[in-house]
Formats: C-alpha cells, structure tokens, sequence
C-alpha cells in the first residue's frame, strides 16, 4: 500500500515536471496555440459535426438586390454575401432538410447603399420579415421551431436592430420575429439591447488579398509605438465631439497629439497596411458603432490591439483568449493612455506578440474565397456546432406559438 | 441629432420613470458617473413634462418651485443641481475631482441633454420583446459625453524611455527570429593615416561599426610607424573592441604607389587575425568607403569566402566649367561602375565584374589632392569578404582552393590583390542576391597633402584674424574682421591656416 502510494505520488509529480517542460518548450517557440474559454477550438473542423440546410430564396432576396449595386461585395459588411456563397458550396451543406441541425437564409440584408457606400437599414426589417413570411409558408421547419434552430446573417452596425443610431436602434430593439434565431452578427456589446444571448460574434469582413498584397518582410524593425488612421471629430455629424465615440477619439486626439510616440493622424494614407506592419501597437478605438475593422487588420499585420471601447464583445470570444491579445483601455482612461501602455512590462508585449503571430488566429479573422481550414467560415460553423444539440425549448408542441408576428413599428409590417 | 435626442428625452420620461441623468445645471458640466442607477431626481429643464399626475412628477414641481422662491430672494439662479448632489448615489461623482477638466462646449449639452441611462431603455424595450435579456445596469450610456482632457499635455520622460526600451526589445526579438541565425563577429580591417580627410572618414566607418547588431572586433593599422595620439582619440569614442597597430612605413603621395601600400597594410592585419586566432568574418573598411548597415547582415551568409558588389563612385576635386575630362566620360557611359560577382541565368557564380581604367586613362590623378579623377585599382580589396579560419595556420575544415597562406603572407611585397590570395575563384560565394544588391560605396576624397588642420579639430585661441589660405578652390573674400572681434565675424571667420610651405 505504502509503494503504491510512493508510486503514484512519483508519477504525478513526473506528470507535473513533464508537463513544465513541455509549456517552456512552447514559449521558446515563435508562436503559441492559442485556446480560449472554450478550449482549444480554433482549429476544430466543423465537417461532420453539423449540418446545415440552405433555403433556396427567390433572387430578389440576394442576387438581384447584388446585382444592383456589387459595392456589397468589397465594403465591411460583405460577410452576409461571402457566408452564403460559402455554405452553397461547403460540405457540411445538406440538401435533405429532415436531417439539418440549422437552417440558414440567405437574406442580404445589408446591401442597400447610399452613393457614399454606407447601408441604409430601412427596409432590412421588412425585407426578413417577408423572408420569412417565405420561408414559413413554404417550409414546414421554421413553425416547427418557430426559428429557433435557424441562423441570420446580420452584419449592419446594431445588427438586428437595423438602425446606424444608436439610441434608435436601442428603442427598436432587436426585430421580433428573430427573437428565437441565432444571429451572426459584428456588433457586440455587454448589456446591450441588441446583443441577444447566443450570439455569435465575428469580425467585420476586410478583403484578405489586398491585405497579403502589402506584406513587408518580417523583419523590418516595428519602430512605430503607437499607430492610428482615422477620423477623431465626425465633423459631418458631430462637429462639438461628445457623440461621435462617447468622446475616446476626440480624448485621444486632443491628448496625444503632439506626442511623438503617436504616430496619430486623420489620413488615408497608401502605405497603410504597410505602416501598420511597423508599429508595435495600433488603437482600436469605437466609432458609432464599438467595432472596427482595425481589430482585423491589426491581427493579420502583428500589430497589437488596443481596444478602447467599454463593455465590448470580440469576435468568437469564446475561441479566442482576447484578453492575453489585446489591451483593454476604458474609455475614462483614455487621457493615461501612454502610462498604461508605457507600464506594460516586456515580457507581456513580446507574448502578444507570439500570440498573434500564430497563423491559425490570422486565418480565423479571414474571410478567403474559397474558404480555407480555420478561417471565420469556419469558426462560424464552429460556434454554431458548438451549441448542438439543441435543447428541449427549441423544439415547439404542435401548436405553440411563442413569437408576435404583429410587434413592432408599424413601419415593419409593410410587405416587401 | 440634437432635436431627435429633445425627443427621445421627452418620449422616455413621458413612459413615467423617474430616474435619470442630470445633463448639466447652471453651466457647469458634468460627464455620466459611473455605477449603478442613480437615486436622483431632477430631470428635463422645462416643467411641462410633469403634467402627468404622478408622485414623482408632483415632488419635482415642488421642488422647482421652492427653487423659483429662492431664485427670486436671493436674486440670481438657484440651481436644482443642489438637490440631485444632496440625493445622489455616493458613487456618481464630478469628474472634476479626478483634476480633469472637460470641454466647455459640454455645457451647451443644456440644448440637448444626454439619454437615460440603458438600463432604463433596456426595460422599456422589455415590453417589446417577451423574454428578452433585462439590461443589468450598464455602465455605458448613450449620449453626449465630455471629452477629457488632462490638464499637464505633455509626455512623462520616464514614460518615453521605457516606451523605448519596449521598442528595442521588440526589435531584438524581431531579429533574433527572423533576421540572421548564430551571426558572426565582424573582424573589419581598415588602414588608416593621419591627414585633413582622416577624422572625417574614420567617423564615418566608426558610427557604421557601432550600428551593427553583432560583435565586432576592429582592426586599425596605421601608417606612419608609430600609433598617434589623433587616431587613438578618435577611434576610443567608438566603444568598440579595437586593435590598433602601426605599420612601418609612411603614407606615398602618388595614388598607384598608395593603393599598393594599403594593400600590404591590409595583408599586416590580416596577421594579426592569424596570430590571434580570431574568429568571425573578415571585412575590409576603407576609412574612405561608405557602408550600409544591411551590408553586415547581407555577409553573414558568407561561408568561406564571398564577393560583394561595390558601387564606384569617380569623381575628381573639380567642379565647375574647367572639369571638361569627367563631363567627357560621364557623357559615354553615365552609368555607375561596379565591381562584383557576375551570375549566370541559373544564379551561379561565374566571375568578377571589374572596374575598368580605361576611359579614364588621360584625366585620372597621380598625385593624393591632384585635379583629376580619382580611380579604384582593377580589383578592391573592399568587396571580399572572408572567414577567418581561412587565414588560421591549421584550421581543419579548410576547403583546399585557399592558397597557401604561409607563403602568400610571408611575401607581403606582392599581394596587390586579394585574388592572389585564392588559388582560383570557383570557390567564392556571391553576396546579395548575387550582386544585384549594392550595399557599400567606394568613394575617395583626399585633401592636398599639405594641408593643415587644427589637432583634435579643436581650435584653441579664438579666431580673429583670417589669413587667405593659397591654392585653395574657394574664392577669397575680403573681411574687416581685423578691426573688431564682434560675435558674428568670429563665427563667420575662416579656419586659420599656417601659411603653406
């Protein structure tokens, strides 16, 4: 008895040094796996874990409303039209509802451009609502579920509640009707009306070929402290600052102007891409809106994140360890910007670093066409297969009717 | 933007909730506080929207009256503000206790005061939708807030130098990963002398040494027989690991005989690196050249020998209508000569591209500070590249191509190029994308030989008089500087020279 004990204390103890040994081989090493609160998921393949089914929309829900104007196709909200494309094509695609896990629809919601290429979501309420007026009708798998094993594609500023204003989009809320559907969406904020619970969230699309098109070699020395291009007053908006941003990026601004670690300027510069491959770390600052595609391309480039957007909810938060990344300021503490980010000690940037050098956290805020392994097709896949199987509320008795296809704005109920 | 927020103001209080934000009262701003909802009463400006009947709205017009009452004896406005500090949360504070201070343009936040907060909005859209997540007191509100602004704008020095050090830390990180593997100290040999031009060049080569990431040893041979004091101070600033070491002969004035005696200065430190046993890659500095730091990290791939392209820059003292021979040549051939391995299609070394002295054969210089164009020999010693163990007595792993170099060095009168140090060329490696990449720059200027320079190129007394050097390209200019020693005709003064010999 006593040996045994010996024994298995010896073993354990062997266990413990081996598994040392092993996390310091790790750190010696460019890179390092990267698992978040769900574990070590971003390289799972979502093949054979779910299936999806496609409902096939008349065109004037996708194609011709493209066909009208193809800047959808290149602008931040592109991810609507590429997921689709994607899934048409992809092999957890099913064509044989009865054994589907989700159900998508193809709505390309956020493509109704003004001429300066901003979306207007106006009619984005009615023309889902139609969708799935379609779809009801037609399909007997939304009654079933009253929607609650079915996916939307939302990736407009507020997402579901399909206003660029925020206090507008507060009072709309999230449309009613998608009260039981899982929404992929960019927007994520804690305690926010239109963030439902279940979410998932994922980064805003940014073309990856004009991207790799302006890699500079690895070794060019980041020489840049602190980068930003962008606006810090909306002049046509907000000309006073206070609304544009809850006021970060006019404290930024004002604070940081003169000092020569901010590299800091409200440019369009042609070597931006490049620019950023040269700093150490790049702001993130909110908009309207608290995400930015910034975050994208500071992860592709190497450049740490600096986030200043109180309460946010990253992209596949769950998969991705945001916190060991990126640098969280809250936006009181924009004015001690430079303190906090002169105070962090060398070891923790040079970790970052590693952390964002691993490629498969590049490739999982990539939307390649065609899709690659670990890209954020799949990592959408992933998050949806992660919330299989659906629970007993999912499924309606025969009958049952949760949601109020009559709430809303009267605006909303005119058919599209 | 401002009426839609008077609206939403008015349709949000007209759902009868009480709390809220105080936008600002009697202009002075304040931003959101943070925590949790806030106790407070006190909110639109204008009394109106507390007709509805309710015992919230009834208190508040209580209050506003009490305040008109005290407005009218005390005779200016008694803000309400008293109230919602007296009936506040404790945690909703001024943010002017923090020391900083607001944009005023907040105070006009009375035009349009903020929303309530989210967690009030989030309840009311509750009724909307069914089930959905009641908002647990965000910290985030909707709204205008104030722009802080710290009241000292300037960076910490503190704060820059670590900033810095970040900043090299992660260069050094950068390197280590990606740039050159197990580098190689840099022996560099270079043959000097004391002359005008000498402080000028050396410190060139000098700041070069000190920016390359690597180990370096320096090697300095120095003609005139003895180490002197103006060579020693120049090259202890540098902080590197230096040899200094004489060479027995002094500096010849004809170009020819120079290069020759340069090259035996060379093949004396070329010894030293025999004698000592050290260990690295062998680089020749010319004190006149220029490098580039991407040079040093272009021939750590050097495994025994290797050839590196050298731009030639040929110029004479000249300038201006009577430089008729060099606009001549530049005429012909505009292009900038180089020497440097040659490639084939495939990549592979096939031989060394030379300078030719032809075209200049008439207007080429044969006296150090002639007027004429200064060239390079047929072969420089700078664009060679060497491993040390080449010159070691009895390194094992030797290739066999190396000349014997016993006898090679023991015979020092004849190398006058550094192939007669190999035995053939095949074994040489090109450097640079095969010498497409040119990363150091011959280039010499020399002054006339008897040319005077004040030692330490520290002037003792203070200039007052300007004597008119002879022989000197610059025209002369009259100065009165012999009456008065004003500031300004100090600074402007020549250099004084000693009449020449």
């Amino acid at each position: 008895m006593g040996h045994g004990m010996w024994a298995s204390c010896f073993l354990v103890i062997a266990l413990a040094i081996l598994n040392i040994g092993a996390v310091a081989i790790d750190q010696t090493q460019q890179t390092e796996r990267i698992s978040g609160s769900a574990g070590d998921v971003l390289e799972d393949d979502p093949i054979g874990r779910l299936k999806v089914f496609v409902y096939e929309l008349p065109s004037k829900y996708n194609k011709k409303i493209l066909q009208k104007d193809s800047r959808c196709l290149t602008h931040m909200f592109a991810a609507e039209i590429f997921m689709h494309r994607f899934l048409l094509s992809s092999p957890v695609r099913t064509l044989n509802p009865e054994e589907a896990d989700w159900f998508y629809t193809p709505v390309y919601s956020t493509c109704d451009l003004t001429p300066n290429g901003l979306p207007l979501p106006f009619k984005s309420p009615r023309m889902i609502r139609s969708a799935i007026q379609l779809i009801s009708s037609r399909w007997p798998y939304w009654n079933r579920t009253e929607g609650a094993d079915h996916f939307f594609v939302v990736p407009h500023d507020f997402a579901a509640c399909f206003h660029y204003q925020e206090e507008k989009a507060i009072e709309r809320g999230i449309l009613p009707l998608l009260q039981r559907a899982t929404l992929v969406q960019t927007f994520g904020q804690r305690n926010h009306v239109c963030l439902k619970e279940g979410s998932i969230i994922i980064p805003p699309y940014a073309p990856p070929q004009k991207m790799q098109a302006h890699l500079i070699p690895p070794d060019t020395p980041r020489s840049i402290f602190v980068y930003f291009r962008g606006l810090f007053y909306d002049v046509g908006n907000d000309p006073e600052g206070g609304y544009y941003a809850r006021g970060a990026r006019a404290s930024v601004w004002e604070n940081f102007k003169d000092n020569p670690l901010f590299d800091i300027s409200t440019e369009h510069p042609t070597t931006y891409y490049e620019d950023m491959q040269r700093a150490v770390f790049c702001l993130c600052p909110l908009g309207w809106a608290p995400w930015s595609p910034r975050l994208v391309e500071g992860v592709v480039f190497g450049c740490i994140p600096v986030i200043i957007a109180d309460d946010i909810v990253l992209p596949f938060a769950d998969a991705i360890p945001w916190d060991e990344i990126g640098v969280f300021v809250a936006e009181e503490d924009v004015p001690r910007l430079d303190t906090i980010l002169t105070s962090i000690p060398q070891e923790v940037v040079l970790r970052k670093q590693r952390l964002l050098a691993n490629p498969s956290m590049k490739q999982a805020m990539l939307f390649p066409q065609p899709g690659q392994p670990g890209d954020a097709f799949h990592q959408i896949l992933n998050g949806l297969a992660r919330k299989l199987p659906h629970d007993s509320s999912t499924y309606l008795r025969p009958g049952e009717r949760v949601l109020d296809w009559n709430a809303g704005p009267v605006g909303d109920l005119k058919p599209w | 933007m401002k009426p839609s927020a008077l609206k939403q103001q008015y349709s949000s209080v007209r759902r009868g909730f009480g709390g809220g934000l105080r936008g600002g009262g009697g202009g002075d701003a304040i931003s959101p506080p943070h925590g949790g909802r806030v106790a407070a009463a006190a909110m639109a400006e204008s009394p109106f929207a507390f007709v509805r009947s309710s015992p919230a709205s009834a208190f508040f017009l209580l209050i506003h009256g009490v305040c008109c009452l005290v407005s009218l004896v005390v005779g200016f406005r008694f803000s309400r503000l008293i109230f919602f500090l007296l009936f506040s949360n404790p945690y909703s504070h001024l943010h002017s206790s923090d020391g900083l201070r607001l944009r005023s343009s907040v105070a006009s936040s009375l035009d349009s005061p903020p929303m309530p907060p989210l967690s009030e909005l989030s309840d009311f859209s509750g009724t909307v939708s069914n089930g959905a997540v009641k908002g647990v007191g965000s910290r985030v509100v909707v709204g205008r807030h104030g722009i802080r602004i710290r009241p000292w704008p300037h960076p910490n020095q503190e704060e820059v130098m670590r900033a810095h050090l970040i900043l090299r830390r992660v260069q050094q990180e950068q390197r280590a990963q990606y740039g050159v593997k197990n580098p190689r100290r840099i022996i560099a040999v270079t043959p000097t002398y004391v002359r005008t031009f000498q402080t000028l060049h050396l410190t060139g080569v000098m700041h070069s040494l000190m920016l390359v990431p690597y180990d370096v040893t320096w090697i300095v041979v120095e003609a005139g027989g003895a180490t002197t004091d103006e060579t020693a101070a120049l090259i202890d600033r540098s902080g590197l690991e230096v040899i200094h070491v004489p060479f027995h002969a002094d500096m010849p004035v004809e170009w020819a005989e120079r290069h020759r005696m340069e090259g035996r200065m060379r093949v004396h430190g070329l010894r030293i690196i025999r004698e000592r046993k050290l260990d690295g890659l062998v680089v020749f500095l010319d004190d006149s050249n220029m490098h580039s730091t991407e040079l040093f990290d272009e021939i750590q791939s050097v495994k025994w020998a290797g050839a590196l392209s050298v731009g030639i820059l040929t110029h004479s003292g000249c300038s201006g209508s009577s430089c008729t021979d060099e606009q001549e040549i530049r005429k012909m051939d505009p292009s900038m000569p180089i020497q440097g391995p040659a490639c084939n299609s495939s990549g592979a070394f096939v031989g060394l591209h030379t300078f030719s002295a032809l075209p200049y054969a008439g207007a080429s210089a044969t006296y150090v500070g002639d007027h004429g164009i200064i060239v390079p020999m047929n072969l420089e010693w700078s664009g060679f590249v060497l491993n040390a163990r080449l010159l070691w007595k009895d390194a094992e792993d030797r290739p066999d191509s190396i000349n014997d170099l016993d006898s090679v060095m023991e015979n020092e009168e004849e190398v006058d190029s550094p192939l007669s140090l190999f035995k053939d060329m095949s074994f040489i490696e090109p450097v640079g994308n095969c010498g497409k990449k040119v990363s150091l720059w011959w280039l010499r200027t020399e002054a006339r030989t008897d040319s005077q320079f004040p030692p330490r190129w520290t002037v003792d007394s203070p200039l007052e008089i300007t004597v008119p050097a002879k022989r000197t390209p610059w025209p002369e200019v009259k100065r009165h500087s012999k009456s008065g020693r004003t500031p300004r005709s100090r600074r402007n003064s020549h250099k004084r020279k000693r009449e020449a010999p």
